[in-house]
């Protein structure tokens, strides 16, 4: 179990208000944390605290494929995003570079600064200010393995020390 | 338990257990490409992941093909700098590596039998859906997917839900498969089917050839689709026994009780062209609302619709006519098998005496990454899949996306015309 306070947003929020399109050229998630949300909600980069959560509402992630938006995310130290849903290509890409992604329809019931504690394997998000509970699909272990790993890569490197290519 | 979608049979087998929409799995892939714009970082991935082991080889050569076709010729010396270092990489795997000349990464993937029914296929390009008109799961994924899947042949996915498209009603004259995708796309909208697998089906697509399937699964993307696909039959078996020796045909089709999340109808019969204004191709209109918009370019070509079949209808309209002056015209095959067969039946002779400009197989213009860009204030017409705001050019340039027979008229008048005028 772990907790965050809550960051919150509306739907649709496309890439580029992630990560604006002139940042690109950088790839350390730190420098692109500083940037982050920069157009939308420039007292972000400033306020966030490691461990916070962002909740928003559907599409969140739309747009390019660009990894960098992802990527800012981690780099300002979110545990994670809560989103009724996703676009397709933001949600494997922050998979594949492990920050974790819970789809949950009772995102409309989170505020801003809400308490949260997250149970992965359970798939329970707690509201600890509010006092609710909002089930979500537990995510599975393998899922679970990339994120844990760090993402993608380093997952996939500890696999083929571990077992015969093929 | 309901039955399976054909989608959700292709990750079953893929997985190797039965898996139903919303599952996530680990599936191997059967073959992966990559083109000259997204191999280079796939490639660094791949070489961070092996950092460290003794053998650092692709986990199956003969699955993985790698594409020159986005910047091909090289149309700068960093893009000569990227394929000689792909074409090296290529060499000391041993996998197979298409070259300048070739043509566009997903009409080579079907054509030259890289696609079977019933396969699970990944692209690091988001056009990968194109493939679905055989009847194989292909999807588009990003590089650091692309790198992993080179290490290992494996990739994570979550099994999507999937919408049926029942298409029924004969075609018009001259209204084509690209005017029933940009009226659906228009109907959908561009998140319409994000995440989901598009479905096509009924009368209408069984009567359409490979070529035009590969038409309605290239743009299932443009509603945010993870995949299009259509149902292998007769068509795809004739069309698979001429590539491949031995072709053997799988059983893959939906069952009768599978679950859609979503079920649409179209009659197609009385559907006029259709054309996709500045700047999101779910902005779809009927010909006639844009009839006599002043064109400065018009591009033929690309994987939506670069095939000896659309040029066929083109040369149709342009033969033994001139292009409107003051509307230049490029034409582009989609590989080279496709420009041969132009060439035989005469349409390259055709489009050259008309006054169009024939290149050589790539993408071209339809990027925007290299020859054939649209400068300040000019409008475009253009037979490919997208039309944001400075893909093709300037960010002050403004593209419609049409059907080849549509943007053949135009050629003639300048202006966009109703290909049933003609
Ligand atoms: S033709 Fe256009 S859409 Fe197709 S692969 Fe090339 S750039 Fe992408």
């Amino acid at each position: 179990m772990d907790k965050g306070n809550v960051w919150k947003f509306g739907d649709d929020i496309d890439t580029d208000a992630i990560i604006p399109g002139r940042y690109l050229t950088i790839n350390d998630p730190k420098e692109l944390a500083k940037h982050v949300f920069e157009g939308v909600r420039p007292e972000f980069a400033r306020d966030v605290a490691k461990g916070d959560i962002i909740v928003v509402g559907k599409n969140f992630g739309c747009g390019s494929s660009r990894e960098h938006a992802p990527l800012a995310l981690k780099g300002a130290g979110i545990y994670c995003v809560i989103a009724k849903s996703f676009a397709r290509i933001f949600f494997r890409n922050a998979i594949n570079i492990g920050l974790p992604v819970l789809e949950c329809e009772e995102a409309d019931s989170i505020s801003e600064g809400d308490a949260l504690k997250i149970d992965f394997k359970k798939g329970i998000i707690e509201n600890e200010t509010k006092r609710e509970k909002y089930q979500v699909a537990s995510m599975p272990e393998f899922i679970m393995g990339i994120i844990g790993s760090d993402g993608l890569i380093k997952y996939t490197k500890a696999l083929i020390k571990t077992q015969k290519r093929g | 338990m309901s039955g399976q979608t054909i989608s959700e049979k292709i990750f079953s087998r893929a997985a190797n257990k039965v898996i139903h929409a919303g599952e996530f799995a680990f599936a191997s892939v059967d073959c992966a490409m990559a083109n000259d714009i997204t191999a280079p970082l796939a490639v660094q991935g791949f070489n961070e992941i092996l950092a460290g082991q003794k053998e650092k080889k692709v986990w199956d050569p003969k699955k993985v093909v790698i594409v020159f076709d986005h910047q091909a010729p090289a149309d700068s010396l960093n893009a000569a700098n990227i394929h000689i270092m792909l074409r090296k990489f290529a060499k000391e795997q041993n996998i197979i590596n298409y070259d300048v000349c070739e043509g566009i990464c997903h009409q080579i993937m079907v054509e030259k039998g890289h696609v079977k029914p019933g396969e699970l296929i990944v692209g690091a390009d988001s056009h990968t859906c194109t493939y679905g008109a055989l009847g194989a799961f292909a999807t588009g994924i990003g590089s650091t997917d692309m790198a992993s899947v080179l290490a290992t042949g494996r990739l994570w996915f979550k099994a999507p839900q999937s919408i049926r498209f029942e298409i029924s009603g004969r075609l018009p004259d001259r209204v084509c498969a690209k005017d029933v995708i940009l009226h659906i796309i228009g109907d959908v909208g561009a998140d319409g089917a994000s995440y989901q697998a598009c479905e096509y089906a009924g009368p209408t697509v069984k009567d359409m050839d490979i070529s035009e399937r590969m038409t309605l699964c290239n743009m299932a993307i443009e509603m945010g689709a993870k995949a299009g696909i259509v149902e292998p039959d007769k068509k795809t078996e004739t069309y698979l026994k001429e590539r491949i020796s031995g072709f053997n045909f799988g059983p893959f089709r939906s069952d009768g009780d599978a679950n859609y999340i979503q079920r649409r109808e179209y009659d197609v019969s009385e559907l006029e062209p259709q054309v996709a204004c500045p700047h999101n191709v779910d902005n779809v209109k009927s010909v006639s609302k844009v009839e006599g918009t002043k064109i400065d370019q018009i591009f033929i070509g690309s994987c939506t619709n670069g095939r000896v079949d659309d040029l066929k209808v083109v040369a149709d309209i342009l033969e033994g006519n001139k292009i409107a002056e003051g509307v230049r015209v490029i034409i582009i095959l989609a590989s080279k098998d496709e420009y041969m067969k132009a060439l035989k039946a005469g349409f390259i002779e055709t489009f050259i005496g008309a006054g169009a400009a024939v290149g050589a197989p790539c993408c071209g213009p339809c990027m925007g990454g290299s020859f054939g860009l649209l400068g300040d204030g000019e409008v475009g017409l253009a037979t490919s899949n997208r039309n944001f705001k400075g893909r093709q050019g300037s960010t002050k340039a403004f593209v419609y996306l049409c059907s080849p027979a549509t943007a053949a008229a135009s050629a003639l008048r300048g202006k966009i015309t109703d290909p049933r005028t003609i």
